[in-house]
């Protein structure tokens, strides 16, 4: 893994990843897109609300692998104080807020009329929201750290703290009772028939290669400001 | 011991001990949460435990097929939610939501009547696990059972 610590080696292969992924993720999940809202059959008891899935499922995983990268970099940041791991860790921060918030607003429209509500305070949209506060705090901490020159750990160990949620958001339709339904896809099978599944795994793929275009370049701006930084202050000290 | 850790693997050996008492504490906080947490009561609980009478709770459960009845004013409806094990009589008036129907999920908010019904003020339509076209409802039973083990294999 230290193989990845020179930043020269790192920047090398993100400058060549970074195009291909946003380009294939954006094909795809365009291509899922127009399938979901003009081919997808209507549901049998949701009608055409369900062409929402789409970009909601997407959207909720997104939110919650956003804050997983930051949990696992944290982990080899503390660890093994690898150079990149806080960058990549920060990096994840923006897309995974972006995604949760993008998952609260589409379930919030799709509540609506299935549920007859636009929210309620059960246990999967309660962890959820708690999700897009924790990634706000994240931001800020980051934020502070980098202007005010804080201890970069820190942050870690609060991405590290803030992954409790992750398995509560997951568990939250299985422990409680909840109005939000049950996963429909899990490792036995699926409950969502074919029209839906398929679209929908097109559509998830295409979504994760964006994050991951998205993180790479976040990744690169980073480690560009840093070394921005770096050289200013040669400067001031030598002039 | 006698030969002193690797500083690294001293942070990893204390990170590892720190996560493993942060997911204790939280597996017992969710415990701890199991009753409360849950956003609506299940018949078999009413009866097991009956709520004060007109205390404000929320029930949960499937709409049980046949049930159903319209009053002559048209818009107040009773029906029976069941899980299974229990049932209880509701009756609401007022709009019901899209996939409000027989044999599909409900969570009622309101409080029981001294008579053992459960008068709702609210009804949200709670939607399972499973994703079926709208075509699959032409079906006849074979094909519908086709499709269904296409779909849950």
């Amino acid at each position: 893994m230290h193989g990845f610590a020179n930043p020269a080696r790192f920047l090398r292969i993100a400058r060549a990843l970074t195009a291909p992924l946003l380009a294939a993720g954006l094909v795809l999940a365009a291509a899922a897109l127009v399938y979901g809202l003009f081919y997808a059959p209507a549901e049998r008891l949701q009608g055409d609300t369900v062409r929402i899935l789409f970009i909601h499922v997407p959207a909720a995983w997104l939110g919650m692998a956003g804050w997983s990268g930051i949990a696992v970099a944290s982990f080899v940041e503390i660890v093994w104080r690898h150079p990149l791991a806080g960058i990549a860790a920060r990096a994840c921060a923006g897309p995974g807020a972006f995604f949760a918030a993008l998952c609260l607003v589409s379930g919030s429209l799709w509540g609506r009329p299935a549920w007859g509500t636009w929210w309620v305070w059960d246990g999967r949209l309660t962890s959820m929201l708690v999700l897009l506060f924790l990634y706000f705090g994240y931001m800020a901490l980051a934020g502070a750290t980098s202007r005010e020159g804080g201890s970069g750990r820190i942050v870690a160990i609060f991405g590290l703290v803030g992954a409790i949620n992750i398995p509560i958001i997951h568990y939250s339709v299985i422990w409680w009772n909840s109005l939000h339904q049950p996963p429909s896809l899990g490792m036995g099978g699926s409950a969502m028939a074919g029209p839906f599944l398929g679209g929908l795994l097109v559509s998830t793929l295409g979504f994760t290669l964006i994050f991951g275009g998205v993180v790479l370049a976040r990744m690169r701006a980073l480690l560009a400001e840093i070394q921005a930084e770096a050289r200013l202050r040669r400067k001031a000290f030598e002039g | 011991m006698s030969t002193r850790l690797a500083p690294k693997h001293q942070r990893l050996v204390l990170l590892a001990i720190a996560l493993v008492v942060l997911i204790a504490a939280a597996l017992i906080a969710a415990w701890g949460l199991r009753s409360q947490a849950s956003y609506f009561y299940v018949p078999s609980d009413l009866i097991a435990k009956p709520p004060a009478p007109g205390q404000a709770i929320r029930l949960g459960g499937m709409v049980q097929k046949g049930s159903l009845k319209t009053d002559a004013d048209g818009v107040t409806i009773h029906f029976m939610v069941g899980d299974g094990k229990a049932h209880v009589p509701v009756s609401y008036s007022g709009i019901v939501p899209d996939l409000f129907t027989e044999g599909s999920g409900v969570v009622a908010e309101g409080r029981l009547a001294p008579g053992g019904t459960f008068v709702a003020d609210n009804l949200l339509a709670k939607h399972d696990e499973n994703y079926v076209p709208r075509e699959l409802k032409d079906m006849t039973e074979a094909q519908k059972q086709a499709a269904v083990q296409e779909t849950t294999k």
